[in-house]
């Protein structure tokens, strides 16, 4: 019993292919359908329902739709604010982005444990998160190539800076710029998998200190629970905060994009 | 660390999946939900806005109808005044000249009257004026065996009267 309460608080990020899909392949390359698929395809399915909830078209909104309204307006407004009147086109995108990733953290949040289903948060993958950044930088390139050309490169010489500073103000811009994907895409990764990892150890605590003896559980185990509690707490506020931040910074390099500076 | 530990194997997969099924929730809720969403509500704003705008109106009208309605009134009680202030003109002309009339007929009542009291006093006086000439004949008659003609009888008799 001691000896298998070890435990492993990686071990949750681990990817299985589920449902023997794991020779399926394309052009060489392995598909195979994992619990990240999975919870993927949840969340999707998720908003699905969420969103087509939502879609009675109700002079008078209902509570359904009246919460999928106020996504959609804080979307809006948040590309209104950011970018203005040319950000209403991104508003489907970002809605998904925002929606997409809310839904994964929270679905990962989830106690299903309790029924012996282990739900797994894709979010903490940069695997994942890094194709979501990719694609929200390759619109940025796309958007703001298609949009300024050339002169899509003044982005990186700011208003007034001195001739003799250009070039150097260049290179620190640009290597800023390129930096954007990498750090949009581990911010998230990051911020779920240090929540994640903390509470698994922090449940360790409890079931040690529990296997333990009593002593130990109270000293170590019950402070830990309790702390636990507030983490949860917490992590349920970081799941929407990185959402929202994703979305945010996406909207901000999207005005740089549309409006330069 | 799972992530890094299996990326060899499950980059693709990961990738590919996310693709799929951000895709999915792109196009199924980003593009086809979302502007229906959207859609409602813009609608619902216009409603509102043209329902404000059409009460907004509403209202005008209404102001101008309550001033149109005072001035009409201002007018109104205007002519009133005008037609009070002239009726009771009239009425006091009336009054007046009623009473011009009555005076008048009162007045001319009154002057015959005096005449005729006039009249009555001096056949009053003339008759006096005889009785007492025959008295005074008689008198005289009587008393002294005088025959006074009537004319010297009355002659004494109107001295008398006349110097009280």
């Amino acid at each position: 019993m001691a000896a298998e309460a070890k435990v492993d608080p990686m071990h949750q990020f681990a990817i299985e292919p589920l449902f023997g899909s794991g020779n399926w392949a394309i052009a060489g390359h392995n598909v195979a359908f994992t619990n990240s698929a999975l919870w993927m395809a949840i969340a999707t399915l998720a908003l699905v329902v969420f969103v087509g909830g939502g879609l009675k078209r109700e002079t008078v909104p209902g509570r359904w739709q009246m919460a999928v309204e106020s996504f959609t307006g804080f979307i809006d407004n948040m590309l209104a604010t950011n970018v203005g009147p040319a950000g209403k086109k991104y508003v489907p995108y970002i809605f998904s982005l925002f929606m997409f990733i809310l839904f994964a953290n929270f679905l990962g949040l989830m106690p299903l444990g309790v029924f012996g289903v282990h739900p797994f948060t894709f979010t903490s993958h940069f695997s994942a998160t890094g194709v979501l950044s990719v694609l929200s930088f390759s619109i940025v390139l796309i958007v703001g190539f298609a949009k300024h050309k050339l002169h899509f490169f003044s982005l990186f010489v700011p208003h007034g800076t001195p001739a003799a500073m250009a070039p150097a103000i260049f290179v620190v811009e640009l290597i800023s710029f390129l930096v954007r994907p990498f750090s949009l895409g581990l911010r998230l990764f990051v911020a779920m998998m240090a929540g994640h990892v903390l509470l698994e150890v922090l449940s360790s605590f409890v079931i040690s200190g529990g296997n333990a003896g009593p002593i130990l559980f109270a000293v170590a185990g019950l402070p830990s629970f309790v702390l636990m509690v507030g983490i949860c707490a917490l992590e349920m506020l970081v799941c929407g905060i990185q959402a929202y931040v994703f979305a945010l910074l996406t909207c901000v390099y999207l005005n740089d994009a549309e409006n330069l500076h | 660390m799972p992530q890094i530990s299996q990326l060899a194997d499950t980059y693709f997969s990961q990738i590919f999946w996310m693709l799929v099924f951000f895709g999915l929730t792109f196009f199924i809720v980003g593009r086809g939900m979302v502007p229906k969403v959207m859609a409602t509500m813009a609608d619902r704003n216009k409603r509102i806005g043209d329902d404000l705008g059409a009460a907004e109106a509403a209202r005008a009208a209404a102001e101008a109808e309550e001033a149109a309605w005072l001035e009409t009134e201002a007018k109104q009680r205007a002519s009133a005044h005008e037609l009070i202030a002239a009726a009771k003109h009239q009425a006091a002309q009336a009054t007046h000249d009623s009473l011009a009339i009555a005076t008048a007929r009162i007045d001319a009542d009154v002057s015959a009257a005096e005449a005729r009291i006039a009249e009555a006093r001096a056949a009053a006086l003339g008759e006096i004026e005889l009785v007492a000439a025959d008295a005074a004949q008689e008198i005289a008659l009587r008393v002294a065996g005088l025959t006074i003609s009537a004319d010297d009888a009355r002659g004494a008799v109107k001295g008398t009267f006349v110097h009280g």
